[in-house]
């Protein structure tokens, strides 16, 4: 058997680059009406009337009285309505459907829906709070004694959009008397549930061979979290309007309502303080988490947790306070992001652990090295890091391949001396080696108008659900079918959003069959077809799913018969070592983690503080890849999402209303802006991990927002403790220390 | 109803119709080639870009009136050429492709990059690139089959 990391080509390439490949707005279905969301222009109010103009033939409206279940959208948290009905709680909540052939015809209808509202008082602060959790460890005080120093910093960050390529879309119909969906999605599953409710029908009593829904997913234009949740809300729309107008029905966003009406991450405030002994020992830190949950709280509690779960970010600490908040707002509903809280949470966490340095007057290197979880430590949640955590050895990669310490000794002089020592800074750039291969430096700013900084952050990132939720929630069952042609499907409901999955399942069946990749059959999922598996989210797929495949392949491989159809499942079954309290938050919420340090480097311009990204160096621990450039692949885009949360991406509302509504608006990194990056993966298997595999697709993300707010705040010598770091951010620093 | 002829995907073609349309959902529509994608409307993420006389050009922006007598190639149409075999090779071995919704517009903004310049520097690669949007690959793997392919000695380009 070859080692499973070698990388093979992946089997939707050719589809893909031909472009034969098929998305959802690509499907040709004959007979389709389009659907178009009217939605609320006040951003909050009551509905005191809707007057509907008398529609063409052929023409339909569809609202929340046609509903014949639950008007909620099924989410952890069932406050989200599928139709408003009596009250807007944001501007643009989506009110009705209105259903056609004409997509013109459509719009004048829109024209002719006159809605009275009553205004009220929209709150956009942090004062509603709608989720509380928190949780201590150790032996935590709450009354500072003055023997003790308190370092206290209060970190931000902003909304972040996913800006998949492709836009949301789905498509319903009735077919076979069932009411189907297929549309762009990441949890078949998370659909279903959303649309049996909607209809009124109960999942327990479902006929399994007889399903009233069926959902499919199409190949994903990219997806990060924001196909998770919020497609349930287009599917139960268009569940209602098919099922009642017996149409086959498309709904495709454009650029714009997808932008300013679809979720996004939750912006955040989070409070750190750490007080410190009169040796200059971290006794406690303390942390306190809001974020804005919009107007609906869906799954906002579960993003909360993960962000204070991960309140002690790579490092144990003995003594911890942590509270959150999830607050509701009037505006857009936040949701589910490659990251789910965590990127929050460990900007702030990184960046102050460098603040309680700075304020200590330590060396800050060897005082993060010396609070650097271990084996044996215990978590924020005092459960138990089991598995060995090889951080160390990752840190002296990732800072010899970036030549970290030693730029970070030069960019202070040149930093701070420029002006003064111009020659010198041309001999320090020749020293350091800063004419870099990747050409930044040669094309970039002059030598002397910028600053230079790089920045390291350290992270992990927990695989699989918070806590009990794979064991009591998501159960998850897996299946292989041995056909008579000797062929093996693979039947789970994860989708490949472009994360390669079905590449490495078909990899890893294969591997351990020992049959050629061709005979290794994994179709996008339909749930007439496939059991759940669970959502396509949580890093889980190839750690949980994987797992369950490969579980699956070796039970296959032991009763192999030829020529014969057999059928083999595996179900998730709960590490016994691992234990967690949902009441507390306490114990181990995660059964592995994954662990990553970035380091980047960037030259700031000293007339414009514009920010240009020089090297990006990486060393990940995700147990053991499964393809290699398939994992490669996830580090350069995981980054580059996080460096542009980290330093472009500004969206921001104003009174309630999105102010980016488009790509012009909203920048995301383009060709230009990324830099060629130097990724290592390392071997360290995790035990229960098919073939040692953790997760890794959001763990990529979570580091580059740190690392480059600290390589900025290096460069600019300034404490940065907001993201995204944009020149306006920049100048007001500068400024500020004028004072 | 105004008629007009192009050159699609070197067929000649004749087009009865509202010259306001956007080519793009011509395309789409009425000669079902679905490999130009919708990802913005508005010419910024050039998902939906084909070629226009050899030229890059976001089709979501380009009303059919502006198309008679031009020369429109789709990834459909280029995906026939031994041009494309290279490319494909290349972006298979970088592992260029993720998702893939942008990568028909890629694939065609790298012909077109190499078609005026054969042997572009990294960062011309990047210039040639900037005007289509990857929220997946961080690009990294698309610049690196670009280079790889324009090192070929072949003189394909």
């Amino acid at each position: 058997m070859k080692d499973i990391s070698v990388s093979i080509n992946k089997v939707d390439n050719v589809a893909k680059i031909s472009g034969s490949e098929s998305y959802v707005a690509d499907l040709r279905i004959d007979d389709m009406y389009h659907a178009k969301t009217f939605r609320g222009t006040i951003v909050k109010g009551k509905i005191a009337k809707i007057v509907y103009p008398d529609l063409p033939e052929d023409y339909f409206i569809i609202d929340a009285n046609d509903i014949p279940g639950k008007n909620y959208v099924k989410m952890i948290f069932e406050d989200f309505p599928v139709f408003a009905k009596d009250m807007i709680s944001y501007y643009g909540e989506p009110i009705c459907l209105v259903i056609g052939k004409d997509k013109q015809k459509i719009l004048d209808i829109m024209d002719k829906i006159n809605v009275v509202y009553e205004e009220e008082e929209p709150t956009f602060e942090f004062e509603d709070s709608v989720v509380h959790f928190d949780f201590k460890k150790g032996e935590p005080i709450y009354k500072v004694s003055q023997s003790l120093q308190s370092v206290k910093y209060t970190y931000q960050t902003g909304y972040q959009e996913h800006v998949y390529i492709e836009p949301q879309g789905m498509i319903g119909m009735i077919d076979d008397n069932k009411v189907s969906l297929i549309g762009s999605i990441q949890c078949p599953y998370y659909v279903k549930n959303a649309v049996l409710q909607v209809l009124g029908i109960d999942p327990e009593n479902e006929d399994k061979s007889k399903t009233k829904v069926r959902v499919k997913q199409t190949t994903a234009g990219g997806a990060f979290g924001g196909k998770e949740e919020f497609p349930s809300l287009l599917a139960c729309q268009l569940a209602v309007a098919v099922q009642k107008t017996g149409k086959t029905i498309s709904l495709i966003y454009e650029r714009m309502e997808d932008m300013e009406f679809s979720t996004k991450r939750h912006p955040a405030k989070i409070t750190l303080e750490a007080l410190v002994t009169e040796a200059g020992d971290i006794r406690q830190v303390n942390a306190e988490v809001s974020i804005d949950g919009g107007a609906y709280i869906g799954l906002s509690g579960v993003v909360l947790q993960r962000a204070m779960l991960a309140a002690s970010g790579a490092y144990a600490f003995d003594n911890m306070t942590v509270t959150g908040d999830v607050f509701r707002t009037n505006t857009v509903p936040t949701g589910a992001f490659r990251g789910f809280g965590a990127p929050q949470m460990i900007f702030a966490v990184e960046m102050f652990i460098q603040h309680i340095a700075k304020a200590l007057d330590l060396d800050p290197l060897e005082f993060r090295k010396s609070y650097l979880a271990k084996q044996g430590d215990t978590t924020s949640t005092s459960g138990n890091f089991s598995e060995m955590i090889i951080m160390p050895e990752m840190i002296k990669k990732a800072m010899a391949i970036s030549d970290y310490e030693k730029k970070v000794e030069d960019y202070k002089v040149l930093n701070n001396h420029t002006k003064s020592i111009e020659i010198k800074d041309s001999e320090l750039s020749k020293e350091s080696g800063l004419s870099y291969k990747n050409g930044k430096s040669e094309i970039g700013f002059g030598k002397n108008e910028v600053y230079k900084g790089i920045g390291m952050s350290w992270f992990l990132h927990g695989c699989g659900f918070t806590g009990s939720g794979e064991q009591k929630h998501i159960k998850a069952v897996v299946r292989l079918r041995k056909n008579v042609d000797n062929t093996v499907t693979i039947l789970i409901a994860s989708v490949d959003m472009g994360q390669g999955v079905k590449t490495t399942m078909r990899k890893l069946v294969a591997n351990e069959l020992d049959i050629p990749m061709d005979r290794v059959i994994l179709d996008n999922p339909d749930t007439d077809l496939v059991p759940d598996s669970g959502p396509t989210v949580a890093s889980r797929t190839m750690m949980i799913v994987g797992g369950l495949v490969l579980e699956a392949a070796k039970s296959l491989k032991e009763e192999w018969i030829d020529d014969q159809e057999q059928l083999i499942e595996t179900q998730y079954k709960q590490p016994e070592y691992i234990k967690w309290d949902d009441e507390k938050l306490r114990g181990d919420a995660y059964p592995a983690y994954s662990w990553g340090v970035n380091v980047v480097e960037v030259e700031v311009s000293k007339v414009t503080l514009q920010v240009n990204l020089v090297g990006v160096w990486s060393v990940y621990d995700i147990g053991k890849a499964i393809d290699e450039r398939i994992i490669i692949g996830q580090g350069d885009g995981g980054i580059l999402q996080g460096i542009g949360y980290g330093m472009l991406e500004v969206m921001n509302h104003k009174n309630g209303r999105i102010m980016q509504k488009t790509v012009t608006d909203y920048i995301i990194p383009t060709a230009k802006d990324s830099v060629f990056m130097e990724t290592h993966l390392m071997d360290n298997p995790f035990a229960l991990g098919p073939y040692g595999a953790k997760g890794a697709g959001e763990l990529t993300l979570i580091g580059g927002a740190p690392a480059v707010a600290l390589a900025i705040e290096n460069a600019i010598g300034k404490i940065v403790t907001k993201i995204p770091v944009t020149p306006e951010y920049i100048m007001e620093l500068m400024e500020n220390d004028k004072d | 109803m105004t008629k007009i002829k192009f050159l699609l995907n070197d067929e000649k073609v004749e087009y009865v119709g509202d010259l306001s349309r956007r080519l793009l959902d011509v395309l789409r529509e009425d000669y079902n080639l679905v490999g130009p994608k919708e990802g913005c409307g508005e010419g910024e993420c050039g998902a939906c870009a084909i070629l226009f006389n050899d030229d890059i050009v976001n089709s979501c922006l380009l009303p059919m009136s502006h198309v008679s007598d031009s020369s429109i190639v789709t990834i459909e149409g280029y995906s026939h050429t031994k041009r494309y075999e290279a490319v494909e090779a290349a972006y298979e071995k970088h592992g260029a492709v993720q998702c893939g919704f942008c990568t028909p517009g890629m694939i065609l903004a790298t012909e077109s990059l190499l078609n005026k310049n054969p042997q572009p520097t990294e960062e011309e690669i990047r210039d040639g690139l900037s005007g289509n949007l990857c929220r997946c690959t961080g690009y990294n793997m698309i610049v690196s089959a670009i280079l790889d392919v324009s090192r070929r000695e072949d003189g394909l380009w």
